[in-house]
């Protein structure tokens, strides 16, 4: 971690305050037993990142076990076939496990051992974050129990498998839709029944306070390479930025240091990508930002789908990263904000990015950051065909095979 | 409707060398009929305080049993809106039942409003609410005092094995009718066995507030009850409860069981 991640005093973007909301929203809403572990965590956190050693242990991890940083490569072909003037990736996809993931797992997990806790639990949906906390506890010697939802089991069964090689227990969750907001709510209940020896790895920008904020900036190396690369780069003008949005937490770490350090009127366009599954007009749909309302979930409050009576709904995304009924709550506070603009892609659109990308620049992306792709035609129509996008390739799609073949990609 | 303007507090069930049973039952669970009459079984078998569960479709809290009777209930339409109305109908039909607390997570709260809330429960006769993923030191908890205390509302706030002195006192000092202690870590559910340190731990909550404490969170059999009767003021059986929620007659003799048992323990 950089010394720009610790809080100063002239930060034009502040958030969260000190109980963790970021205007209404986020905060701490879970049962009691958990309560004071949650403050033990703030805490760790807190003098962890004033701790140079913490920092150095990650910064090297991050460099010779991941290989950050991540390189920001220029499309020329995706650009051309989008009608933009210039297209880049932040490619992810290349760090060790396959995903941003594990920039959050390595600083969770260095956290956890600090804390003197020789056990790890997560929960995953598409299976990266699984996989990328395995490898985490493998390197680490934790032990490792991640929880992950039969549907997701059946989607992502090469991740599953990767867990088991790589040490870690997988614990089936049939409740509900079998989906990542069930292995949420799974991996919660058995925290609170072992927190005394457990550190529960949340991975994404979701959960109770300190979550939210330690997962974004654990992912705000994203960001902050990103900016540092269009200086090395001299990449003159950059018009947008895009990523796709579950939780949120490749989102937040991508655009939270462009929200920090960029003016305002220097700053490019942030648009989140969520899923809009089989489209906003059916309830097969993810988009808790576009068409959900503010609730509690899993300890925080955020955008929500819920029903009348308040219990959250079943959300869908041909994307198992992305089928999330909540979001992490500072993307509802940059909604709000206008600070953020969002919008909604459908399965279909996002398989058509997964094709393209594929075909022009031989890059595989993961099904999650096809959604961020599958905004550059519509970048490209409003901001006209000399605009400049990076989009942050959160991951890459080995793991989605089976999921595009089915979706009918076939090869002639 | 009830009679009273003003619900009947929760601390009247209790008095001191006197444990009760507080017997938790789901509201629509195995159907309408059937949680009123389990309620009736509760009120007739002697429970002191009865907590009436509001099904929520992520109980965050709750173990298989309850959880089970709550996706039965949802499936019947059940919510937090249809829970207090059979809760107005059960009070306004027994004039001597014992005081009513809904137990509820927050989110049902929040998106029928406070001040509704805190309107149809007062309203209804409802003494209390206990709200498991509601921390008395969140804003949230604030805005939700400020709706239904003044309607004569208590609000219960939960105690753990790992709550700090300081939480202790401030949940202590927030509690109204009585305060809840989870003993032992985990969701709601039968154990093998009551937590061996339950004493010390009812003692430390006891160093932060007057009001009576009730223990729940894996008490499910009479030998159970009796034990922990003999160090809190209220007994909470929940799950072995609901377990016979679909045979009121079961549920009485159950019920006369553990309050003999709680009584005997005295």
């Amino acid at each position: 971690m950089s010394e720009a991640l610790l809080p100063s005093a002239d930060e034009a973007y502040s958030s969260p305050d000190a109980q963790g909301f970021f205007g209404p929203y986020g905060g701490t809403f879970v049962p009691e037993t958990v309560m004071p572990v949650l403050s033990e965590l703030d805490a760790a956190y807190r003098e962890a990142l004033t701790d140079p050693a913490f920092a150095e242990e990650l910064r090297v991890l991050l460099a010779d076990y991941v290989g950050r940083p991540s390189p920001l490569y220029r499309a020329d072909r995706l650009a051309e076939a989008t009608g933009l003037g210039a297209v880049y990736l932040k490619r992810e996809d290349l760090n060790h496990t396959g995903a941003h993931k594990i920039n959050n797992t390595l600083g969770q997990c260095l956290l956890a051992k600090r804390m003197g806790k020789g056990r790890v639990i997560a929960e995953t949906g598409a299976g990266q974050h699984g996989v990328a906390t395995a490898t985490t506890a493998a390197l680490m010697g934790l032990e490792c129990a991640v929880f992950m939802g039969t549907e997701d089991i059946r989607r992502q069964s090469l991740n599953v498998y990767k867990m088991r090689l790589l040490g870690a227990q997988v614990v089936p969750v049939a409740e509900g839709s079998g989906t990542l907001a069930d292995a949420v709510t799974a991996a919660l209940r058995h925290w609170v029944e072992r927190v005394e020896d457990t550190f529960y790895v949340i991975g994404s920008v979701v959960g109770p306070h300190p979550y939210p904020a330690m997962v974004r900036d654990f992912q705000a190396i994203i960001g902050e390479e990103t900016i540092a690369q269009i200086a090395t780069k001299a990449i003159p003008r950059v018009d947008a930025i895009v990523a796709c949005v579950g939780g949120g937490s490749n989102a937040a770490g991508m655009f939270y240091p462009f929200l920090r350090v960029v003016p305002a009127e220097k700053r490019p366009l942030l648009v989140g990508a969520e899923a809009a599954g089989l489209g906003l007009d059916t309830d097969k749909h993810g988009a808790a930002l576009t068409k959900g309302s503010p609730g509690v979930l899993h300890g925080f409050y955020s955008y929500l789908l819920q029903d009348e009576s308040g219990n959250p709904l079943e959300a869908y995304s041909i994307s198992a990263g992305l089928d999330y009924p909540g979001v992490g709550p500072e993307h509802s506070f940059l909604k709000d904000e206008g600070l953020v603009r969002y919008e909604a892609v459908t399965d279909q659109e996002a398989v058509d990015a997964f094709a393209l990308l594929t075909r022009t620049e031989g890059i595989i992306p993961a099904i999650e950051s096809s959604h961020a792709l599958a905004l550059l035609p519509r970048l490209a129509a409003e901001l006209g065909p000399d605009a400049v996008v990076i989009v942050n390739v959160s991951g890459r799609g080995d793991k989605d095979m089976d999921i595009v073949r089915e979706a009918g990609l076939g090869v002639d | 409707m009830a009679s009273t303007d003003t619900p009947r507090g929760l601390a009247r069930a209790f008095v001191p060398g006197r444990p009760v049973l507080v017997a938790y039952v789901m509201a629509g669970y195995p159907d309408r009929e059937g949680s009123l009459a389990a309620l009736e079984a509760l009120a007739r078998g002697g429970a002191g305080v009865i907590e009436l569960g509001v099904p929520y479709a992520d109980p965050v809290a709750d173990g298989p049993v309850i959880a089970e009777a709550g996706k039965v209930a949802l499936a019947n339409g059940f919510g937090l809106a249809e829970s207090i109305a059979l809760a107005a109908e059960f009070l306004a039909a027994h004039a001597d039942a014992p005081p009513v607390a809904l137990m509820t997570y927050l989110n049902p709260m929040m998106r029928l409003g406070f001040e509704r809330v805190a309107a149809l429960a007062a309203g209804a006769g409802v003494s209390g609410f206990i709200i498991p993923d509601l921390p008395p030191d969140s804003p949230f908890a604030d805005r939700w005092l400020a709706a239904s205390e003044s309607l004569g509302l208590d609000t219960v706030f939960l105690a753990a094995p790992t709550s700090t002195p300081q939480r202790l006192a401030a949940l202590g000092a927030r509690s109204r009718g009585f305060v809840y202690v989870v003993s032992s870590l985990g969701v709601t559910g039968e154990r093998a066995e009551v937590a061996a340190d339950l004493a010390a731990l009812v003692a430390r909550v006891r160093e932060h507030t007057q009001l009576p404490i009730a223990v729940g969170f894996g008490v499910g059999t009479p030998e159970q009850a009796a034990a922990v009767a003999r160090i809190a003021d209220g007994v909470v059986v929940g799950s072995a409860i609901v377990r016979r929620q679909t045979d009121a007659e079961a549920l009485e003799v159950f019920v006369c069981e553990l309050v003999s048992a709680v009584k005997s323990s005295a």
